[in-house]
């Protein structure tokens, strides 16, 4: 019976020998089962991975293995040619600050915007709160698509066009920073906040040295998601600037890789491209999963 | 209420708590209305605390969803970007147009094509993966978790940038495959029949992990006793799953199902990189007709009343598959 589990086992789960017929705990008749759940989980993620691995290995080769047919895997020959010929051309630098400065205030204004109406909608009762709440879970809802022309004119007529105002407003306060706010928030305890209240501080008191310490985690997952949702946004950025030293990253690489005279097919370039937007996104992602999936799970549990 | 018990040492003030948290739609609270009646500053801050998102909400929300619902009944067009009042109210013109128009129809249909296969795949994939993660491993699980959602989270112009070059004919990967069995790869992109296809293959691709974790966090809210004494009464993997998993896990199919067909509905990035649309407009779906009518073409007033009729489409299957799922459950 072990035999027949144990080899395969070696490559997935690693802590057991070959050979081992130690009586494994009381795990043991569950064995071939699980393999079978490592084996599938790990084709999987080998398909879930392999775009980015093809992008990160096709970035650092050589023009003759990228266009080579059949195709090369593994580049023999490390070049960071890609690299250079991309930065040539495309003033990276200029749109990694745009995107930057758009995603950093766009997630400053979130953490304090959608706090203060969390916070109002969780701990203050007034007339209009549940209307209000209405209204939030209503936006959840309505594609952005939906006001993309008016806000065109809009910020037409304010010469917003190219201007990172322009890019910010629309996204300064989201329905989904407020639900995720008001989620947290409802956890603090509301004799903490009348203790306060009654040793006669104010609401603003409250809010900014009380709860907003409190909620310390759910500030760290807003300002991943909305930072990273700016980061990624392309369609706004795209029809909100005209003038190519406006551009986010998304834009300057999409308007590169559907320009025909621009990237010129040059599949190298445009991987070293993706590699260095999908980059720093992995990085963050790696470092901080935990935050992501208490965000996902939270808004899914309503 | 609560508050009454823990404050009850100071007597003075103890009025004025539980008045408040009573009585929350009636203005100055409680007989003595105390040094400051505390529903009436609650009030006041509940509404300076809403300003700020509301104001903002108003300016860049509301008031551009209605503007479009008018201006689908105008010709607005590009002169009128400048000029917003002298665009024409041509009733519904431009809605009948819309339905008489190949090219919108076609879209209509794209994006229901999109939909129709790529809904129901994700949803099943993401919670095979999640079944998987959650029952079948002990070891490595945030591993492979990090893995499957890992797309979930990158730039989405560039991902599929790489999908364009992972489809390539010559020198993709996917080419790599075909030629390490001695076949030639299909022009994916290229192909009218072929090129939704790859292009659902990268959507399921990239929102498998969305769904996934949201069927982790609901497998994890069902008690593990309900799953122990269907094991002792002899219930084997697959009854477990759909005696227990499912059932219990219907408000998360619900509200996974609801969340990705939204945002299917509304597909660009894919078919605005990788394909422009093409080939022949096999990939043209509503929102990439909308925003080339509308930005490339300025016939904003046509491309408006094509976002309408996404909006309605959305919310009416919205609202169907709300009813349909939430009867099953009775």
């Amino acid at each position: 019976m072990s035999a027949t589990s144990a080899p395969g086992a070696v490559s997935t789960a690693p802590s057991k020998k070959p050979g081992d017929t130690r009586p494994s705990e009381a795990k043991k008749p569950r064995n071939p089962k699980r393999l079978l759940v490592y084996v599938l989980l790990s084709v999987g993620l080998l398909i879930m991975s392999a775009p980015f691995l093809w992008m990160a290995l096709s970035a650092f080769k050589t023009q003759a293995e990228l266009t080579a047919s059949p195709p090369v895997w593994i580049p023999t020959e490390w070049t960071l040619e890609n690299f250079r010929n991309l930065l040539d051309k495309l003033d990276l630098p200029l749109y990694f600050m745009n995107s930057v400065i758009v995603a950093v205030l766009v997630t400053v204004s979130n953490l304090v915007f959608c706090s203060m109406l969390g916070y109002a909608l969780a701990k203050l009762n007034f007339a209009g709160r549940n209307k209000i709440f209405g209204l939030v879970l209503g936006a959840l809802m309505v594609p952005g698509n939906l006001m993309l022309l008016p806000l065109f004119v809009l910020m037409s007529k304010l010469h917003l066009i190219d201007s990172y105002a322009g890019l910010v407003l629309p996204f300064a306060a989201g329905a989904f920073g407020v639900f995720l706010m008001r989620q947290f928030m409802q956890s603090i305890p509301d004799e903490l906040l009348e203790a306060a209240r009654m040793d006669g501080a104010g609401e603003w008191y409250i809010f900014w040295r009380i709860v907003m310490p409190l909620v310390k985690p759910a500030l760290a997952t807003l300002s991943i998601f909305t930072f990273l949702g700016s980061w990624n946004n392309f369609v706004w950025p795209l029809i909100a600037t005209n003038d190519p030293d406006k551009y986010t990253l998304p834009v300057a690489l999409a308007t590169f890789a559907t320009d025909p005279n621009k990237a010129g097919g040059s599949n190298g370039m445009l991987m070293a491209g993706s590699f260095l937007i999908v980059l720093p996104v992995l990085v963050v992602f790696i470092a901080l999963q935990r935050h992501f999936t208490q965000g996902i799970a939270t808004a899914g549990m309503k | 209420m609560r508050t009454m018990t823990s404050k009850a040492a100071q007597p003075a003030k103890v009025q004025a708590g539980p008045g408040a948290s009573e009585s929350p739609a009636t203005g100055p609270a409680g007989r003595r209305g105390g040094k400051k009646s505390s529903m009436g500053v609650q009030n006041l801050a509940g509404w300076l605390f809403s300003t700020p998102f509301l104001v903002l909400f108003l300016v860049f929300m509301a008031l551009p969803i209605l503007a479009t619902l008018v201006m689908s009944f105008t010709d607005f067009g590009l002169r009128n970007v400048t000029h917003p009042m002298d665009a024409n109210f041509i009733g519904f013109e431009n809605y009948v147009n819309l339905f008489s128009d190949d090219k919108f129809l076609k879209s209509l249909f794209n994006t229901a094509y999109f939909v129709v296969i790529g809904v129901p795949l994700t949803i099943f994939l993401g919670l095979v993966v999640a079944v998987l993660l959650n029952n079948g491993i002990d070891r490595a699980r945030t591993f492979f978790r990090v893995g499957f959602y890992a797309p979930v989270v990158t730039t989405i112009v560039a991902v599929a940038v790489v999908w364009r070059f992972v489809l390539d004919p010559s020198d993709g990967l996917v080419a790599g495959l075909f030629s390490e069995v001695g076949l030639t790869s299909p022009d994916f992109l290229g192909s009218e029949t072929l090129a939704m296809p790859s292009m659902i293959a990268m959507a399921v691709w990239r929102n498998l992990g969305t769904v996934m974790v949201l069927f982790i966090a609901g497998l994890q809210a069902i008690p593990t006793e309900v799953r122990e004494a269907a094991r002792l009464d002899g219930a084997g993997v697959w009854q477990e799953f759909k005696g227990i998993t499912v059932p219990l896990l219907r408000p998360t199919l619900l509200y996974a199902t609801v969340i990705t067909t939204i945002g299917y509905l509304n597909v660009f990035e894919e078919p605005f990189v990788m394909t422009q649309g093409g080939p022949s407009d096999s990939t043209l779906t509503v929102s990439l007709n909308m925003y080339r009518e509308g930005f490339n073409f300025f016939h904003m007033g046509y491309a408006s009343a094509m976002a309408y009729v996404l909006f309605v489409v959305i919310m009416g299957i919205t609202v169907l598959q709300l009813r349909l799922l939430k009867d099953n459950t009775k």
